[in-house]
């Protein structure tokens, strides 16, 4: 239909009356710039929070059934009364009891967490005391860094030995070596074995349990330290005492904070959740567990980015579409302001489908110049985003094809009814507008 | 000239044959007779004039002796190729290659230099751009305009730019020239000057059509035709000029 002599020659035709009015061009391009931007720059945006989600998650184990002792519903007034200590959570006996119900689980951590104070020297820390298995690190996010972990000697001989993380290192013992210190915590002296850092992203509880939930994070405040669960069922008793409440006292008794179980397969782990939470309802009078599906998360944050993505993409496409009809508004202005030139050009042998090529390659030049620097400008949205925002941001190219197509699109479909109307103006007519 | 040129091959001395030429504009239901049965030929390198008042249907006859306009009954033949018949696309070539147009208002386009200017209808006929330009460049030398070529139109007088007006009328070698009041909107001197380029076109073999209003400008034609409400009133041979 057209040959590559007569399309260079349409373009340049183009070019010079885009330079022409140059500032209209910039303008009219602007809509476009903008559209295709916010397009890229939003699916980047979505794209790394989505990422980032699905990475936390998946560091959790996406075959592994979170198991958490949480407190029960309040009573009523009659109950807290005649009950002076509250007694709930999870029990060695659950532990055991998935052991038996569920052989192939491949293992079952059981842990228990209480908030302390620890000391050296002249130093005190906030702290979360860990009291758990050897086999912990293999299903929680943690790293042996230095040292050894606890062993299953040190359980069975309830060994007064702790293994600390890297905050704790680096807050309690400053410059000092903590392997083979003692540390004292409640009135006992536990000697430390090992330093552990956390991979954990931030912190996993955040992403878990919404950010709504403003209790103190004493993760991130203190640091964490790990002493077999014996020992501390022997140490610390399964009650705990605390200050609050209507009555001025408030007993719990807390067996275990926290099981985790790992099942081999991600098609086990629905069912899974279902035996688990079957014999946990036979044995507990109130619904004073959670139980945390990482892959149910994963599956929930795949669904919610699918939403955020179609969201942000509506409003993308709407300012698009904005764009779009602005550069048909100049266009229509365009063709009737050229009405007289159109007439020349038909006079002078012009066919309607030369005049279409015309106008149409005028607005596809504006629409993909602007979808060029739009994608320019859009890639360095999330670098900002990025660098001044600490969020994550991935560009991909699907995000870059999709603006860029986009773009060419809106050029074809509001660029072709001016160029239509354009040539459909009567020759005649045309030569005698001034 | 031109590679393409063949469409309309010369079958008869008359390279303008008009049988019955009818042409009505339609206004709602009622019926607007423009032109009521116009017999006219023109001859190969005739210079004819067309003259007569407005309204008397001189511009609508130039209009579809130009192909922008269908009759609406009666035949135009071109070069013995019946036109009425033609769809859109096939006139627009036929535009382009057999007809060159000379305006009152010159009729420039304004963002394009002189030489791109006298380069547009080569370039609707598909010239490759080297021999565009060569073309274009010698007939800008041919007007006297060589040294003007990057120029726009709007630097350029008003007799320079009629001058470049028929360089572009010139472009595809057609076999008539449409010159439409081509002194109108010039001075005396100026116009002058395009009279003589016509005639001097006109003395090399070329056919003119002229219309106009100016008794001076027909007295240089061989033939004027006196055009009075849609009918050809009488026809003068200027047999006596130079």
């Amino acid at each position: 239909m057209i040959s590559l002599t007569q399309l260079t020659s349409v373009v340049q035709v183009s070019l010079r009356s885009l330079w022409l009015h140059r500032m209209r061009s910039i303008l009219t391009m602007l809509g476009i710039i903008f559209g295709v931007s916010s397009v890229i720059a939003m699916l980047a945006i979505g794209e790394g929070a989505s990422q980032q989600a699905q990475a936390q998650i998946a560091h959790l184990g996406s075959t592994n059934l979170i198991l958490k002792t949480v407190k029960p519903p309040q009573q009523t007034a009659n109950d807290t009364t005649q009950q002076s200590i509250a007694i709930y959570g999870l029990t060695y006996d659950d532990a055991e009891r998935f052991r038996v119900t569920i052989p192939d689980a491949q293992v079952v951590v059981q842990s228990k967490i209480i908030s302390h104070k620890a000391y050296y020297r002249n130093r005190i820390l906030a702290i979360e005391l860990v009291g758990t298995v050897a086999w912990y690190p293999e299903l929680a996010p943690v790293e042996l860094d230095r040292g050894r972990f606890l062993s299953s000697s040190d359980l069975h001989y309830n060994e007064s030995v702790c293994v600390i993380d890297r905050n704790t290192a680096d807050n309690l013992f400053l410059i000092d070596d903590p392997i083979d210190m003692d540390i004292k915590i409640a009135g006992n002296y536990y000697r430390v074995v090992g330093i552990v850092s956390e991979t954990r992203v931030q912190s996993n509880e955040d992403m878990l349990e919404t950010r709504a939930n403003s209790a103190p994070d004493t993760t991130s405040a203190g640091g964490r330290v790990y002493i077999p669960i014996t020992t501390m069922k022997t140490r610390f008793g399964e009650t705990s005492i605390q200050f609050g409440g209507t009555t001025g006292l408030v007993g719990e008794k807390v067996e275990l904070s926290e099981i985790t179980v790992r099942v081999p397969t991600i098609e086990r782990v629905l069912p899974t959740q279902d035996v688990l939470d079957g014999i946990l309802k036979r044995f507990h009078k109130q619904q004073d567990y959670q139980i945390v599906v990482p892959l149910e998360l994963l599956r929930q944050a795949i669904r919610t980015k699918r939403i955020f993505s179609i969201v942000l993409g509506s409003i993308a496409a709407i300012s698009l579409l904005v764009g779009g009809i602005g550069i048909m508004n100049i266009m229509l202005a365009t063709v009737s302001e050229r009405t007289r030139e159109i007439g020349i050009r038909r006079a002078l042998g012009a066919k309607k489908q030369d005049i279409v090529f015309q106008f149409l390659s005028e607005t596809l030049l504006l629409t993909l110049t602007g979808g060029l620097l739009g994608m320019v400008l859009g890639a360095l949205i999330p670098i900002a985003v990025t660098y001044f925002g600490s969020m994550p941001t991935v560009i991909t190219t699907q995000a870059m094809l999709l603006s860029f197509g986009i773009s060419a699109g809106v050029g074809l479909t509001f660029g072709l009814y001016p160029a239509v109307k354009a040539a459909n103006m009567d020759p005649i007519e045309s030569l005698r507008h001034e | 000239m031109t590679p393409n040129n063949s469409d309309i091959t010369i079958s008869c001395e008359a390279v303008v044959q008009l049988q019955n030429l009818c042409k009505s504009y339609f206004l709602g239901h009622s019926e607007l007779p423009v032109l009521k049965g116009i017999n006219l030929d023109f001859h190969r390198g005739e210079y004819v004039s067309i003259m007569g008042p407005s309204g008397s249907g001189k511009s609508t006859l130039l209009n579809l002796l130009g192909c922008l306009d269908r009759p609406t009954d009666g035949k135009y033949l071109l070069g013995g190729l019946d036109i009425s018949e033609m769809d859109d696309d096939t006139l627009s070539g036929i535009r382009g290659k057999q007809i060159g147009f000379i305006f009152q208002s010159f009729n420039l386009i304004p963002q394009l230099n002189i030489i791109e200017n006298i380069e547009v209808s080569l370039y609707y006929q598909q010239v490759h751009k080297v021999q565009r330009r060569k073309r274009a460049e010698e007939l800008a030398e041919r007007v006297g305009l060589g040294d003007r070529t990057k120029h726009r139109p709007s630097e350029l007088s008003g007799g320079q730019q009629q001058r470049v007006a028929i360089a572009r009328a010139l472009a595809n070698d057609p076999l008539i020239l449409l010159a439409d009041e081509p002194t109108g909107n010039l001075d005396s001197k100026s116009g002058r000057e395009i009279l003589g380029m016509l005639d001097e076109l006109h003395a090399g073999g070329k056919t003119i059509i002229v219309v106009t209003h100016d008794p001076k400008v027909a007295s240089r034609t061989q033939r004027s035709i006196h055009m009075l409400d849609g009918r050809i009133e009488r026809q003068t041979l200027n047999g006596a000029r130079q």
